[in-house]
């Protein structure tokens, strides 16, 4: 039972990371039914990005005090707004010219986009792993049998603080009313008044940013990252997307920690080698049973 | 000087032309109808109108000023809404935030209330379905709820395509007293119907469109005694 509830827990931190990299695949093909598969490689970046701007603050170690709270503030903002920016950038290059061409042209695109970012990634760093400063302070608190480490919390609080945020920005403002008609129906939303090109740009700048902090947490948990650390985390992300149901946001953050906590139990009761084994037979069985995925909406678009 | 003004307009779908050179003009306050078989270009004319096609060449004033190579979300602020051909509705929002979104270029809270009012007073219907997703109503409801939608925006211009499209009879004619009601209210119409019947009854004036080119204008009474728009449109000797 200890050893269930202590993988609970390292379960729910993995998923927060996955959960924060499978809202923006989910939210790119929730509007322009694209797999972004460059998605990945931002979320590495956001780690590449996070060192720089730890380096910068001169950052090597653990940080105590009253500065901790700056300097994880600073760099996760920063790796937000930098890799937000790179989304952007990719939409405005890549996809947009592309955006009335037949689906596959786009799809191959952000294959291409992705082997460009890791190449630019394998230029900046090499291609050895790359240590990462432990930044927060980790005493593991006990609860009985099973403890917790600080590290742990702050990815499981920081990734639902960024759900809770984004689910009132896309319900309950203006921009995410825009945004979900454009989902819904392009033409209809320009003849509302709606600025699709903005509105599209701005669901990559949000999916980018969360991938950003995703890149900050991952590289605080695992200690190192390396310029194809986006390639397999990707893959489970965007697994995570279409078991919750792509294009659903709750669905991505579900499937996130559904994942999450799957590779969690099989490495503890079976085998790591068998995590993705595991991982995988469990989306299969999902879809299944269940197509569009646990949360997916099967409303026709047209009656 | 009219509202709407259209000279010359070419459209082209890759090396289709579906318009072929077409001019119409829309005067202030009035209903002005577009007739023709499909694949004429009455729904392109509107597309393009509203920006969703992008002309190969001619003119489109509005108000004396040239918006043919505005982006459609501009147009809409210029004051020109449309109702598109399939309704178009947001299917996974409820009434209410359809309604929210047609009003999207406006600020002004306590308007947007008083139109939200005015429209559900029109569409009685819309309000009992208010908080109910659009993909789950009827065709009919979701015609209403593209009309009223677009009326959300306070356009000067309202541009309607096939408004009566797959509805019952009796539908048809409460949309037909729809229109009427909207335009004495002061909103100028460029409506598209395959019932031409019904549209030049309701219509002042109306062009004929045929395989992209204007074939007939007039009257609408004169159109409907015309011997060629009779035997095309009207459904042979009355």
């Amino acid at each position: 039972m200890d050893v269930f509830l202590q993988q609970l827990i390292n379960g729910l931190s993995l998923g927060g990371i996955y959960a924060l990299i499978a809202l923006g695949y989910t939210m790119v093909y929730g509007i322009i039914e694209l797999i972004n598969f460059a998605h990945g490689d931002v979320y590495t970046l956001g780690t590449f990005f996070s060192l720089a701007i730890l380096t910068l603050l001169g950052v090597t170690g653990i940080v105590t005090g009253p500065a901790l709270i700056v300097v994880v503030a600073v760099t996760i903002l920063g790796a937000m707004i930098l890799c937000g920016l790179t989304g952007v950038i990719v939409e405005r290059l890549a996809y947009r010219r592309l955006r009335n061409a037949p689906k596959l042209a786009p799809l191959i695109t952000a294959i291409g986009m992705s082997f460009i970012l890791e190449n630019l990634m394998l230029y900046w760093h090499g291609p050895s792993p790359i240590p990462f400063p432990a930044v927060i302070p980790n005493p593991a608190v006990g609860l009985g049998s099973v403890t917790i480490q600080a590290k742990q919390i702050m990815v499981i609080v920081l990734a639902v603080v960024l759900m809770v945020v984004l689910q009132v920005f896309v319900y309950n403002t203006k921009l995410g009313k825009a945004m979900r008609a454009t989902a819904q129906d392009k033409d209809a939303a320009q003849l509302m008044g709606i600025n699709i090109n903005t509105t599209i740009a701005l669901t990559f700048l949000i999916g980018s940013a969360l991938a950003g902090a995703a890149g900050f947490v991952s590289g605080v948990y695992y200690g190192s990252t390396w310029f194809l650390n986006g390639f397999a985390a990707g893959l489970k992300a965007f697994t995570a997307a279409v078991l919750g149901g792509i294009g659903n946001l709750a669905g991505a953050m579900l499937g996130g920690f559904l994942i999450g906590l799957t590779e969690a139990m099989t490495t503890q009761f079976i085998s790591d080698q068998w995590s993705n084994v595991v991982v995988f037979s469990v989306l299969v069985l999902v879809l299944i049973f269940r197509p569009t995925g646990l949360l997916g909406e099967s409303l026709p678009n047209k009656v | 000087m009219a509202l709407l003004e259209v000279e010359n307009l070419v459209a082209r779908y890759g090396r289709i032309t579906a318009l072929d050179g077409i001019a119409l003009t829309v005067e202030q306050g009035e209903i002005v109808t577009l007739i023709g078989a499909n694949g004429a270009g009455k729904t392109t004319t509107l597309r393009t109108i509203s920006g969703l096609v992008r002309p190969a060449a001619g003119t489109i004033r509005f108000d004396g000023r040239d918006i043919s190579k505005l982006a459609p979300n501009d147009i809409v602020r210029a004051g020109i809404s449309h109702s598109p051909e399939g309704r178009h509705v947001f299917p996974r929002m409820t009434v209410r935030e359809n309604l929210e979104l047609g009003a999207y270029t406006r600020t002004a809270k306590s308007e947007i209330a008083e139109d939200t009012e005015q429209v559900l007073g029109i569409f009685p219907r819309l309000r009992e379905r208010y908080e109910q997703k659009a993909g789950t109503m009827s065709g009919g409801e979701q015609q209403m709820l593209a009309i009223a939608r677009a009326m959300m925006s306070r356009p000067r211009l309202l541009l309607l395509d096939e408004p009566s499209l797959g509805l019952s009879p009796i539908l048809v004619q409460t949309i037909f007293g729809v229109i009427r009601d909207i335009n004495a209210r002061g909103t100028t119409v460029l409506l598209i119907e395959q019932n031409a019947r019904q549209a030049l009854a309701v219509a002042a004036r109306g062009y004929v469109l045929e395989v992209g080119r204007i074939a007939h204008s007039g009257a609408a009474a004169e159109l409907s005694a015309s011997e060629a728009v009779r035997a095309a449109y009207l459904g042979g000797a009355a």
